[in-house]
This record gives C-alpha cells, structure tokens and sequence, in this order.
C-alpha cells in the first residue's frame, strides 16, 4: 500500500469545544462534530507525516487494535473527511503554505 | 439554526464559552444611511496589533464564529491582513459590509481567505430610493456589482433588507432582485435608537398597519394564518428560559475594545485594553447579571400573552430603561401580527386613563400669585 498524507483543509472553520471539534466546512458551511478517532487525525494532520505512522503512533496506542485493521478503518476515516473536503489527502506530502495559528489538536491559539 | 450547531450552542452556553461575537472594526463608514445607530468619527481604533492579540484571546475562550462589522470593514487599510490572521486562527468568519469598495480583485481575496458569508445591506431595487437612505450618489450600482464579483467566485450572499418608512413599498423588489443575483435576503423592520441614547432614528420605523401587512404579506411568510396566530400559552419550563443569547453565548466588541453583550445592547462590560476578553466574558459583574435573567424575572412581560412568542430584545429594553422590562419595538411587532396588544401597551393604556382619572377638577377658578388665570 502507498502511502497517504493527510492535511487539514485550510478552508475549514475549526474549534474544539470541551475536546470535541466542530468543524464549519468551506464548501457549503456544514457543521461536522469529529468523534475521537477524526479527532486524532486532525490533530495529525500535518501533511508531513504518512497515516500509517500516524496510526502506529497515535491511534493504536489510544485504542489498542489491530494496525491492519486500525489502518484500513483509518483510511476509510480520512476519505470521508477529504470527501467533506474537512481533510486534503496526497499519496505525496502536502505542503502547508500558512499554517494555522490554532493549535489543530484543541483550535484555541497558541 | 441545524440541530447540531442547536447543540453546541447549548454546550457551549452550559461551558459559559462565547461562541460568537461581533467585533466592529471601525465606526468609520463611506455610506452615512438616515437610520444608522453610529456616530462614525474614529474615537481611538483599536490598532492592528490590538486587533490581533484580541482574535488570540477570543480564540483561546473559544470563540468559534466571528462577525466582523463595523461602519464600513473596508475602510480599515488593514482589513485584508486581519481577515487573514483570524482564518489562520480557524475562526468561522462572517463579513458585514454595504460592499461598496469591493470589486473583482477583493471578492477574488475573500475567497481565497475563505469566509463563510458575506451579508450587504441593499434597501431598495431602486436606485433613486437606496442611495436616498444611504445619501451616497450610485451607491445602489456599486453594491449590486460587488454582489455579483462575490457571487462569481461562489460565496454566500446575504442580503440585508432594512424596513423603514422610505422603502417599505420596496422590499418585493429587494427580494426580487435577490432572486435574480441568486443570493438570500432578510427583512428586518428593526430600527435601532443610536448608540448615544438618541432616539430621534426611531421615527423611521414602519406604522402599525403598514406592519400588519408585511407580517400578512404571503410572498414573505409561508403560513400567514399560522405566523400570525395567537400565541399558546407558556409551556412547562419555558418562563425558566433565557431571553435571548447576549451574554450567554454571544457578545459584542466595539472599534475600542468595549465589550457589551451585544451590538443592540449597550451596557459596557469591560474593555480589552484593560482586561483580557475572557476575564471580561467571565467575571464582568454585568455580564453576569444580564446572563442571570430568565423569562420569569421579566417585569410585565410574565403576564403577557406573546411571552412564548415575542422576539423581545433585552438591548432595546435596556434603552428603554430597564433591561428586565419589555422591548416597546417588539410589543409592536407582536400586536401587529397577531392584533392582540402586549400586557405593555395595556398598562400604558390604563396609565394614561389614570392619568385623566386621579385629576383634580377645580372647583374655583385658580388666581396664580401675579394674578393671572392658569
């Protein structure tokens, strides 16, 4: 399997309201609540690291499966979020021109 | 409202996080429309490093939709630049402006910062009667252009359609032509007293009958029969609610950095200059006191039977003196739709024939002390 980057839509409005994020989208201004496996991805979602490191590191820790298994639910996760156009996805890296000044893992400042 | 943004605003308010403000930019403004509430001399502007640690705190509190308003945004040479920095705070952004400084190179900026909408004033189709309210010459042609760069590069659209005296024969042909850029459109009779206490604006605002005629207007209202009904009584709870969401999950920043619990609402809460915005959204002891009302702490209101359904403002009460009284504008909207007066207007009615009642009849023709007869 190639592997797959992830970064946040930088078109998106996000915040994180008592751990949970709300995400507006650019497309259409639909709000999406990320469950705690989104969550993980957004927070992840840097365009420089592959999905199979962030599923190694950050969701079979959290969730103790399988990482076959925990990296095809993952994939199948981040092609819905790119779908809603939430996340951008590349089999190569993704550079982030502007980075945001929200912190991606709770979207208060820094 | 979606049910899942219902949802966060009732988490968000259970959290006491400010989810939305209004943050006015400056009062300055290119347009000087007959009904606006603002002076527009710049009293001291927040400057642009002011501006941005204020978008630091409002992010860290939490809050997630952020209106920039003003006067007139584009006035600010800096606009662009903070429009840019709260988007990279990921703020969901929303831009009130009459558009008329926008052309084809700043709708194409708008876009690639990404705003939710874009809400513009237009008060009537007709040239002659828009810039008549606005008192600026072809104000009508710029503001339906920018409409149309903002809509070719795909961004919602609102219209804003202010009811008042000058163009109530115009709001079809506002929502005409709104039709016709394919964009949305309000309707608002709501005039404002100016932020000075001055209330010589209201004069502007529609009469009862003309009122009762929009309300019953089938193009505006999808169920006149059902709008206009006679409310039912308060439901368990409900006088437990709250009277609207200034304090609670909402709150307004002025060009100065004062805080109020809305831009309709005018009691000063803090200022940012001084104090950090979340300590203010916090511990303001007027914030509080305006996020401690509940329906059921509402002089006259309690007993009225538009209790459950009026849109009464706490701000409009506030100017009318007393933030837990009723919204006279509001008592007006309620009788003029459902033709039944407010327990308001009644207690007005049996003050006044009080008033002739408890006055003493002379009995003697009154000599004053010069002698002249009163």
């Amino acid at each position: 399997m190639s592997k797959l980057y992830l970064a946040r839509n930088p078109r998106v409005a996000a915040r994180s309201l008592d751990g949970e994020m709300m995400i507006m989208s650019g497309r259409d201004s639909t709000l999406f609540t990320l469950n705690k496996t989104a969550t993980i991805l957004w927070q992840a979602a840097d365009g420089a690291t592959p999905l199979d490191k962030i599923v190694e590191n950050r969701i079979c820790p959290e969730f103790e499966v399988d990482p076959a298994e925990a990296l095809q639910d993952a994939e199948a996760l981040a092609r819905d979020l790119a779908s809603h156009e939430i996340l951008q996805i590349s089999e190569a890296p993704i550079p982030q021109t502007k980075p945001a000044l929200a912190n991606p893992a709770t979207g208060e400042a820094r | 409202m979606s049910g899942l943004l219902q949802e966060m605003t009732e988490k968000a308010m259970k959290l006491n996080v400010p989810l939305s403000v209004q943050l006015d930019v400056t009062y300055r403004c290119n347009e000087r429309c007959v009904h606006c509430y603002l002076d527009h001399d710049d009293h001291g502007e927040m400057t642009t490093a002011e501006i941005k640690h204020l978008l630091d705190e409002m992010a860290e509190a939490g809050v997630f939709i952020l209106t920039f308003s003003g006067g007139e945004i584009f006035l600010r040479k800096d606009f662009f630049e903070l429009l840019e920095y709260a988007r990279r705070l990921m703020f969901c952004v929303k831009l009130k402006t009459n558009a008329v400084l926008i052309r084809e190179r700043e709708a194409a900026r708008i876009r690639e910062v990404g705003v939710e909408s874009v809400q513009i004033s237009i008060y009537s189709h007709r040239p002659e009667v828009h810039d008549a309210i606005t008192l600026i010459p072809g104000s009508l042609k710029r503001s339906v252009d920018a409409i149309r760069f903002l809509k070719s590069q795909g961004l919602r659209v609102i219209i804003a359609n202010v009811l008042m005296t000058q163009n109530l024969q115009d709001y079809p042909g506002v929502h005409a032509l709104a039709a016709e850029l394919g964009v949305e459109c309000t309707l608002d009779p709501t005039i404002t007293p100016m932020m000075d206490g001055n209330r010589s604006t209201l004069s502007l605002g529609v009469g009862h009958a003309e009122l009762r005629r929009v309300f019953r207007d089938q193009g505006l209202v999808r169920d006149a029969e059902e709008f206009c009904a006679i409310p039912a009584a308060p439901g368990d709870g409900e006088l437990d609610s709250l009277p609207c969401s200034a304090g609670h999950t909402a709150c307004y920043v002025s060009p100065y950095g004062d805080v109020f619990p809305c831009v309709q609402f005018p009691l000063p809460t803090g200022n940012v200059r001084q104090e950090r915005f979340v300590d203010i959204w916090r511990h303001s002891e007027r914030m509080n006191e305006v996020r401690s009302i509940r329906m059921k702490d509402l002089t006259t209101c309690t007993s009225c039977t538009h209790v459950s359904s009026c849109t009464r403002c706490p701000g409009l009460a506030f100017m009318e003196g007393n933030m837990r009284g009723p919204s006279s504008q509001d008592c007006e909207k309620s009788f003029a739709r459902t033709g039944v007066p407010s327990a308001n207007m009644l207690a007005k009615q049996r003050s006044r024939a009080n008033l002739v009642q408890i006055r003493a009849l002379p009995t003697q023709p009154y000599t004053s002390a010069s002698g002249a007869i009163a």
